[in-house]
């Protein structure tokens, strides 16, 4: 189903609504992150505290400690942004099963430019002991995910986007948290994508096959714990990666690669589709795609620079 | 109110054991060679009230349901905290000699954290722990139970602005099984508080952002206790603003700033039992 993966989010709120523990939380912008609905059905289990992001996913620990599951959810920016502290103390140290969710990241938010655009949040939260990462591709992968995080124990980081993203799964796919997803079976080369730029990495297909490439496309989306195994398979298999995101280069999926490869002696070529360490500017989710180096187009290119690099 | 008034053996008997537990947390501040004696010092009372004079619970079963709980939003206090939860025996007194030792073997770290029997939360960094007793406050009305939740704060500690998101969250939700109490023992670490910002008159901020507030002294058991039963206000969080004396009990540590995160010396602790007799 075509979406953005917070509609996903906010759809699997709805029927998730029978389990009592339940409860979800928002820092006054739930018409745009999707918990609105919930919120007036279930009146009860629902907490907007207000613009505090800091109150809110503290709040959030406390009612875990009595086996609620809290989903506390703002703008990626301000979620993470003015909470690593409290992050930090009550949610990873103190292993609180909370659910964060983080609605409009990367530069994909677009016009309202860089103070909206999250892009260090995979880093600082893969860097938090205790605390899983995980990015959907679509609204279906989107919705499968919130299921599977409301059954998941432990703290949780779900990075969510604003924009509708061309369905890639429907409902026989099974999410499961830990493991990748193959969704093109290629040759030469393996990309490894997560969110967004699954969808776009699937749109340099179409490209690339006219050149007579086919790429294999792999969906990260648990960013933590990684599916070390299906890289090593992957990247020995193709002998060249890539890896794509709507994050900055530092400290998030790319990283997490290459340290899987690394760690296990795998050296081969690779290259980075990432925010190349910059803030961005205002402008369209496709044109600020193509000014920072995440569109199509550039994924279609790193993939024949790849093939050529392993000769 | 007849059925509150309290029982003068009762009180002095409190009296004792904070006196006791004084003791202890600079015992064991004093054999890890590092910790926070002033502060300890300062909430004994209020603690001690609250463990052994106030709240319901069963050390045995730390996790029932409907327990009242306790957040030590001023977390570098555990000298006195641990103290506390040994003698109310949420674990044996012999954990105590581990305290701030690695491999301690009921996680009695620096700072507090949930793997410690009785411990609801890690806190250490200041600011989280009246939310974090929010959510929990909100969570008994979720779950029909009626406990209380208890945080205590340092004064220093109201400087986080998170301190007041909660403030204004609380009254939000009418979450009056929320008792907050600042012990306000006037010094933090590099300053005395009104020197780093000075936020009095306290009564006054909390009473206009809607709390039911009480002031009282924190060194006194009779009134500590009293405050602490009385009846839990219709639908407004209650603040507490318990004055208080950093280092009280131990003449050369009272109301200075050196005595916030040093542990004694051989000599200065037995000077310090011999005051705390």
């Amino acid at each position: 189903m075509d979406g953005a993966t917070r509609d996903g989010y906010g759809a699997a709120l709805l029927e998730l609504a029978e389990n009592p523990r339940l409860v979800v939380l928002d820092s006054g912008v739930s018409d745009s992150t999707r918990t609105k609905k919930f919120g007036s059905q279930h009146p009860d289990r629902f907490f907007n505290m207000g613009i505090s992001e800091a109150d809110m996913v503290c709040t959030a620990a406390g009612l875990a400690t009595t086996g609620k599951v809290p989903f506390a959810t703002s703008f990626a920016c301000f979620l993470l942004g003015r909470t690593m502290d409290q992050v930090l103390v009550s949610l990873a140290y103190s292993n609180t099963n909370v659910k964060l969710v983080g609605t409009h990241s990367g530069i994909a938010v677009g016009e309202d430019g860089p103070t909206a655009q999250m892009i260090v949040d995979m880093a600082y939260t893969r860097a938090m002991p205790n605390l899983i990462v995980i990015q959907p591709a679509d609204y279906e992968e989107a919705k499968q995910a919130t299921k599977a995080l409301l059954e998941y124990n432990g703290p949780a980081y779900l990075r969510l986007g604003r924009p509708k993203i061309k369905g890639i799964y429907n409902e026989d796919y099974q999410f499961q948290i830990g493991k990748g997803n193959v969704v093109n079976k290629g040759s030469d080369v393996v990309i490894f994508a997560t969110g967004s730029m699954v969808s776009e990495s699937l749109a340099a297909l179409e490209e690339l096959k006219e050149k007579g490439m086919n790429p294999t496309i792999v969906n990260i989306s648990t960013i933590k714990p990684i599916d070390e195994q299906l890289i090593i398979e992957q990247s020995k298999a193709h002998g060249a990666v890539i890896t794509a995101e709507d994050h900055n280069r530092i400290g998030g999926l790319g990283d997490a690669v290459l340290e899987v490869l690394a760690n296990n002696q795998i050296f081969v070529p690779s290259k980075k589709i990432a925010v190349n360490d910059t803030f961005a500017q205002t402008g369209s989710s496709k044109q600020l795609y193509e000014r920072y180096g995440l569109s199509s187009g550039h994924i279609a290119k790193a993939v024949a620079e790849v093939k050529n690099l392993k000769g | 109110m007849e059925s509150t008034r309290l029982v003068q053996s009762e009180v002095e008997e409190l009296e004792l054991k904070a006196k006791h537990l004084r003791r202890k947390s600079l015992k064991i501040i004093h054999q890890a060679g590092s910790g926070h004696p002033g502060g300890s010092l300062s909430a004994a009372d209020i603690v001690t009230a609250l463990f052994f004079g106030v709240m319901n619970y069963d050390s045995s079963s730390p996790k029932k349901a409907d327990r009242d709980r306790f957040v030590l939003s001023k977390g570098h206090c555990t000298g006195l905290y641990y103290s506390v939860l040994a003698e109310a025996g949420f674990f044996a007194e012999s954990g105590l000699n581990d305290y701030r030792k690695i491999d301690s073997e009921y996680f009695l770290s620096g700072h507090p954290h949930p793997k410690t029997p009785g411990v609801e939360i890690a806190t250490g960094s200041l600011g989280q722990g009246l939310s974090v007793a929010h959510g929990i406050a909100l969570a008994a009305k979720l779950d029909n139970l009626d406990y209380r939740v208890y945080a205590l704060l340092g004064d220093g500690e109201i400087q986080e602005g998170q301190v007041w998101e909660a403030t204004m969250s609380a009254v939000k939700f009418n979450t009056n099984n929320l008792v907050a109490i600042i012990d306000n023992n006037k010094v933090a670490q590099d300053n005395i508080t009104k020197d780093l910002k000075d936020l009095e008159p306290l009564e006054d901020k909390w009473r206009t952002f809607g709390w039911d507030v009480h002031r009282i002294d924190g060194h006194n058991m009779a009134e500590v206790l009293e405050v602490l039963r009385l009846p839990l206000h219709s639908q407004k969080p209650r603040m507490i603003i318990a004055d208080t004396i950093k280092g009280k009990g131990v003449s050369f540590m009272e109301g200075q700033t050196s005595w916030h995160g040093v542990a004694p010396s051989d000599e200065d602790y037995q000077k310090a039992l011999k005051e705390l007799e």
